[in-house]
C-alpha cells in the first residue's frame, strides 16, 4: 500500500528538485499532447524551447523578445509571491496591469504633443498608483466586509478589460486614427516611449525594474518584517496575530503592493513594446505570472528563472504556431500543465512516499 | 482477561514499545502509568487495533488477538474513550452514538437504551440535546455511554479527568468501580498518581518504552510511584516566601464577545494581580481559557479602561505595545499559536521577542542579536535540539514548551499570562517550568496561571480562582480552599453551593438505585 508520511522538516532537496521536475514532466506530457495532435512530439518541443534562442534564423528576432516578454512576468509575480505567501490570494492582477497601463497612457495622451523629460516618471507614477488604487477594491472589501479577494480580484479583471476597451474606442482613441480603435501609438512620441537601453537586447526600463525589484524583494524577504510578517501570517495565522501583526494592515499592503508592481508591469508594456492602448492589449501576463510565482518557489531568484521559462513559452509557443500551425490554445495547456505538475509534485516537500507490505501477526 | 506478552513497537528513531508483559485479570481496574513519551497511547492503540505491532502477540480470554482494526476490537469486546473527543457538535447526542455503531436500532429504541445505559450507571444525559451545548464532563459521558452500549468486556480509558471537576471525577469513579464489580474489566491510562492510587487495583509502570515496575498503585505513596515513573528521585519546586507587592494588573469589568460559534463569552471578568503574585486560573477546558488570554495579550481588544497594567489603560493596546510595557503572554496550543511550526527557533524567538529585545531596526530585522537570545534561551531553560536553525515541529511538546516560556521568561516581564504551561510535558520539565515561573514571582513578576491541571494550581498559585461558561469567580487565597470548595467555584456555583450537592447526591443515589 502507498501511503504518504510527513516529514519532520520540509526537504530542502524536494524544494529545490521539483521546478526542473515538473518542466521535465510538462515536456513528456506535452509531447504527448503533440502526438495526440499528429505532431512530431521532438520537433515541436525543439522549435518551442531551443530554436527560439538558437537558430540562426529566428534566434535575432526571438532572443530581445525574452526580456521583454519575461520583464512584466517577473514584475507581476514579484508582487504576487509576498501576498502568496501570506496566504492572500491576488488573482487578479491582469486587471491591475490594465488599469496601470491606461492611466499611465492616459497621462501621456494628456501632455501629447508636449516634450519634457517629467512626462516618462509621471507616467510611471500614474501606471503605479492606477495598479495599486484597482488591487485596493478588493483589499478594502475583504478587510471591511470579508468578502472573498479571490473571487473580488478576480472578477475586477473582466472590468477592467471592459474599461480598456470602451476607452480605446472612445476616450483615448487616436485622433488621427481614420476612425480605427485604438489610442495613438507612445513609441511615436518620445517623451514617454519606453525605448530598449541597449539596442537588440530587448531590455527596456520596465526589464531593468524588474531585476532591481527582484533584488529589494529577495533583501525584503530574508531581511525585513515585512517579509517575515508575511511568512508568519501564510504558515500560522494564529502564531501571526499573536506575535502582534495586525492582518487588515498586512492585507492592504500586500494587495497594493502586488497591484502597484502590475500597474507598473502595464505601463512599461503600453509604452514600449506594445505601443498603444487597444482592445485586447493585454496578452495574460497577469494570470501567468501566477505560475511564475509558483513555478519561482515565491522566492525571487527562482521568480526570474521562472519568468524567462515562462517568456520562452510564449515566444517558442509563437513560434510554433507559425511553423507547425498548433493552435494557441496548446500553448496555455502547456502553461497549465507546467503550474499542475508543480503542485502535485510539492506534496513531496513536506511528504515523503513509503511503501507498506501486508500486516504484522 | 486480556495478556500482552512481548508487545515491540519501534519508529524510526524511536523505541514506542519494548518487550512489554502485561496481564489484565478479569473485573480489574488496571492503571498504565507513565510520563508523556513513555508510550502509553502506542500500548493502547495496539491494544484496540489502531497500531499493528512490531513483533509480540496478545492473547483475549486465552485466545490468539490479533486487532488489524478498531472493528476487529470493538467486536471482540474492547472499547476505548479518547483523551481527545471524538463527537460532531451540531449533532444530538443520540445522533453521535448512532455514528460509532456498527449497526445502529431505530432512533426511537436507541434513544431508550441511551437513557437506560446512563441512569443504571448514574451518567444523566439527555438523548435530544445538541452535543454543542454539553459541557466537557457531559461529553465524556457521551464517549462512556457509546461504548457501554457495546457491552465491551475491556473498557480502555485514556486520561479521562483531564477535563473534569472534582466532583465530575467523583460520579466518573463511581461508574467505573460499579463497572468493574460487574464483570468489566478497565485499563486506565493517566500520569495522575492520587487518582490512581485511589482508583486502581494494579498499576504497571512504563517507562521509555519498557515496563519497569508494576504495583499495588493503594500500597504506594504518590512520591514513590512518580520516582518509579520519573527513574529518578523528582526535585520539587520550592519557592522562597515573599509577601505580594503592590496591585500591578487590574482587570475591571471584561466582556468579550464569543469569536465563533460553539466558542466561549466572556463575562464581567474581575480581578487584581499584584507583584510577587501567582494568580492561578483553574477551569475544564473550554470555558473561556483562551478567550481571557487573547483578550490579555491583546489579541483580541476590549474597551482602553477594561485592563489596566502599572495603572495605564492597555485594553484596547496591541500585543506588541503591551509587550513594550511589560506584559508578555504565553498560549497553550504550542503549535500554531505560541510558535510557528515550521519556522526555525531563531524565527520563532523573533516571534514575540522584536520588541522588548530591540531585535530589529527601521523595519530590518538582526538575525545575529535573535540568534542570540534563541541560543540564551535554548541553554538556560535546557531545550534539547540540535540547534537553533531546526523548525519547531521537530522539538518535543516538552522541549517545544520550555522554549516558549523561556522566550518569555527571559525577556523580564512585569505580568506574565501562562495557559496550560505544562499541559503534555514529562515531569521533570513540567518540574523545571513550575521552578522558573515561581522563581520570576519572587522577583517581582506578577503571573497569572491558566491550567486545568488543578494539583499545578494549588502547588503555585497563591490565589485561586475559576473559570466557567466564560465567567470568573473571584480570586481566593489557595491556602485556605478545601477540594470541594474548589470544585464548586469550577462548576460556577459558589453562592448556590446547595444545588450542586444535591446534583451530586442524585446522581450517586441513582447510581446506587
Amino acid at each position: 500500500m502507498l501511503t504518504l508520511e510527513k516529514r519532520s522538516e520540509p526537504s530542502q532537496l524536494w524544494t529545490a528538485l521539483t521546478p526542473v521536475l515538473a518542466v521535465l514532466l510538462t515536456m513528456i506530457a506535452g509531447g504527448f499532447l503533440f502526438i495526440i495532435l499528429g505532431k512530431d512530439p521532438f520537433l515541436a518541443l525543439r522549435i518551442m524551447f531551443w530554436d527560439p534562442l538558437f537558430d540562426e534564423m529566428f534566434g535575432a528576432y526571438f532572443r530581445p523578445q525574452l526580456l521583454v516578454k519575461a520583464g512584466p512576468l517577473i514584475l507581476i509575480a514579484l508582487g504576487l509571491s509576498l501576498g502568496f505567501k501570506a496566504g492572500i490570494w491576488n488573482i487578479g492582477a491582469e486587471g491591475q496591469y490594465i488599469i496601470g497601463a491606461v492611466c499611465g497612457a492616459a497621462v501621456a495622451l494628456a501632455f501629447y504633443p508636449t516634450e519634457s523629460l517629467f512626462i516618462f516618471p509621471l507616467m510611471i507614477l500614474a501606471g503605479g498608483l492606477g495598479g495599486w488604487m484597482w488591487a485596493m477594491i478588493p483589499a478594502l472589501l475583504r478587510t471591511k466586509f470579508n468578502t472573498n479577494e479571490i473571487l473580488v480580484s478576480l472578477m475586477l479583471v473582466y472590468v477592467a478589460e471592459q474599461i480598456l476597451n470602451t476607452l480605446a474606442i472612445g476616450l483615448l482613441r487616436n485622433p488621427d486614427g481614420n476612425g480605427f480603435p485604438g489610442s495613438r501609438n507612445l513609441q511615436d512620441y518620445y517623451s514617454a516611449s519606453n525605448m530598449e537601453i541597449w539596442a537588440g537586447t530587448g531590455a527596456h526600463w520596465g526589464v531593468v525594474l524588474a531585476l532591481g525589484f527582484a533584488v529589494g524583494f529577495y533583501i525584503l524577504m530574508n531581511q525585513h518584517l515585512l517579509g517575515f510578517q508575511t511568512k508568519l501570517t501564510g504558515q500560522s495565522p494564529r502564531a501571526a496575530k499573536f506575535s502582534g501583526i495586525n492582518p487588515n494592515l498586512l492585507i492592504v499592503v500586500c494587495l497594493g503592493l502586488s497591484g502597484m508592481l502590475a500597474g507598473l508591469a502595464g505601463i512599461f508594456e503600453v509604452s514600449g513594446p506594445s505601443g498603444q492602448i487597444t482592445i485586447g492589449f493585454n496578452v495574460g501576463y497577469g494570470f501567468t505570472a501566477i505560475i511564475v510565482a509558483f513555478l519561482g518557489r515565491l522566492h525571487p531568484i527562482g521568480i526570474v528563472l521562472a519568468g524567462l521559462l515562462m517568456a520562452l513559452t510564449y515566444i517558442g509557443g509563437e513560434l510554433a504556431q507559425m511553423q507547425l500551425a498548433l493552435p494557441a490554445a496548446a500553448i496555455q495547456a502547456f502553461q497549465g500543465m507546467l503550474l499542475f505538475f508543480l503542485l502535485a509534485l510539492d506534496v513531496f516537500s513536506n511528504y515523503k512516499l513509503s511503501f507498506k507490505f501486508g500486516k504484522v501477526s | 482477561m486480556l495478556e500482552i506478552k512481548s508487545v515491540t513497537k519501534t519508529y524510526p528513531g524511536v523505541v514506542a514499545n519494548k518487550c512489554v508483559d502485561i496481564a489484565i485479570k478479569k473485573g480489574e481496574i488496571h492503571a498504565i502509568l507513565g510520563e508523556n513519551g513513555a508510550g502509553k497511547s502506542t500500548l493502547v492503540k495496539i491494544i484496540y487495533g489502531l497500531i499493528q505491532p512490531d513483533s509480540g502477540s496478545m492473547f483475549f480470554n486465552g485466545e490468539l488477538y490479533i486487532p488489524d482494526e478498531p472493528r476487529f476490537a470493538r467486536n471482540t469486546g474492547v472499547a476505548m474513550v479518547f483523551q481527545h473527543f471524538s463527537l460532531f457538535e451540531a449533532l444530538t447526542v443520540a445522533e453521535n452514538v448512532s455514528l460509532g455503531m456498527e449497526h445502529p436500532p431505530s432512533a426511537t429504541e436507541l434513544s431508550k437504551n441511551i437513557l437506560k445505559v446512563s441512569n443504571e450507571y448514574g451518567l444523566p444525559l439527555d438523548p435530544n440535546r445538541l452535543v454543542g451545548t454539553l459541557s466537557a464532563g457531559e461529553r465524556q459521558r457521551v464517549e462512556i455511554v457509546r461504548c457501554l452500549l457495546q457491552n465491551p468486556s475491556l473498557l480502555i480509558m485514556d486520561e479521562p479527568t483531564s477535563v473534569l471537576t472534582p466532583q465530575e471525577v467523583e460520579i466518573l469513579f463511581e461508574t467505573l468501580r460499579k463497572l468493574a464489580s460487574q464483570g468489566t474489566s478497565i485499563l486506565y491510562i493517566s500520569h495522575k498518581l492520587e487518582e490512581i492510587r485511589e482508583l486502581c487495583n494494579e498499576a504497571t509502570i512504563l517507562r521509555q518504552g519498557e515496563v519497569v515496575a508494576s504495583c499495588k498503585p493503594s500500597q504506594k505513596s504518590a512520591r514513590e510511584l512518580a520516582e518509579m515513573m520519573v527513574g529518578s528521585s523528582l526535585k520539587i519546586p520550592a519557592r522562597a516566601k515573599t509577601s505580594l507587592g503592590e496591585p500591578i494588573l487590574e482587570v475591571f469589568d471584561l466582556n468579550l464577545k464569543a469569536t465563533h460559534q460553539f466558542g466561549v463569552s466572556l463575562r464581567n471578568i474581575f480581578l487584581t494581580l499584584h507583584k510577587n503574585e501567582i494568580l492561578g486560573i483553574g477551569g475544564v477546558a473550554g470555558n473561556g481559557q483562551d478567550e481571557l488570554l487573547s483578550v490579555l495579550s491583546g489579541e483580541n481588544i476590549t474597551p482602553a479602561n477594561t485592563i489596566k497594567l502599572n495603572n495605564l489603560d492597555i485594553g484596547n493596546k496591541s500585543p506588541n505595545k503591551r509587550r513594550a510595557m511589560g506584559l508578555l503572554a504565553a498560549p497553550e496550543e504550542r503549535l500554531g499559536h505560541a510558535a510557528a511550526p515550521d519556522m526555525s527557533l531563531i524565527e520563532n524567538t523573533f516571534l514575540t521577542a522584536r520588541v522588548r529585545k530591540n531585535l530589529s531596526k527601521n523595519g530590518f530585522i538582526s538575525w545575529r542579536n535573535t540568534e542570540i537570545f534563541a541560543e540564551k534561551i535554548i541553554e538556560e531553560f535546557d531545550v534539547r535540539t540540535p540547534g537553533a536553525n531546526n523548525v519547531a515541529r521537530s522539538l518535543s511538546g516538552g522541549n517545544l514548551q520550555k522554549f516558549v516560556i523561556g522566550r518569555e521568561i527571559l525577556q523580564m516581564p512585569d505580568v506574565l499570562i501562562v495557559n496550560q504551561p505544562t499541559w503534555g510535558v514529562d515531569a521533570a520539565a513540567a518540574a523545571a517550568i513550575r521552578q522558573s515561573i515561581m522563581d520570576l514571582a519572587t522577583n517581582g513578576a506578577g503571573i497569572i496561571v491558566i491550567s486545568q491541571d488543578l494539583d499545578e494550581l494549588l502547588e503555585i498559585s497563591d490565589n485561586f480562582a475559576a473559570l466557567n461558561s466564560g465567567k470568573m469567580s473571584l480570586p481566593k487565597p489557595t491556602k485556605d480552599l478545601s477540594m470541594d470548595e474548589i470544585g464548586l467555584m469550577m462548576a460556577g456555583n459558589t453562592n448556590d453551593a446547595h444545588s450542586v450537592f444535591d446534583h451530586h447526591n442524585m446522581v450517586n443515589n441513582n447510581a446506587h438505585s
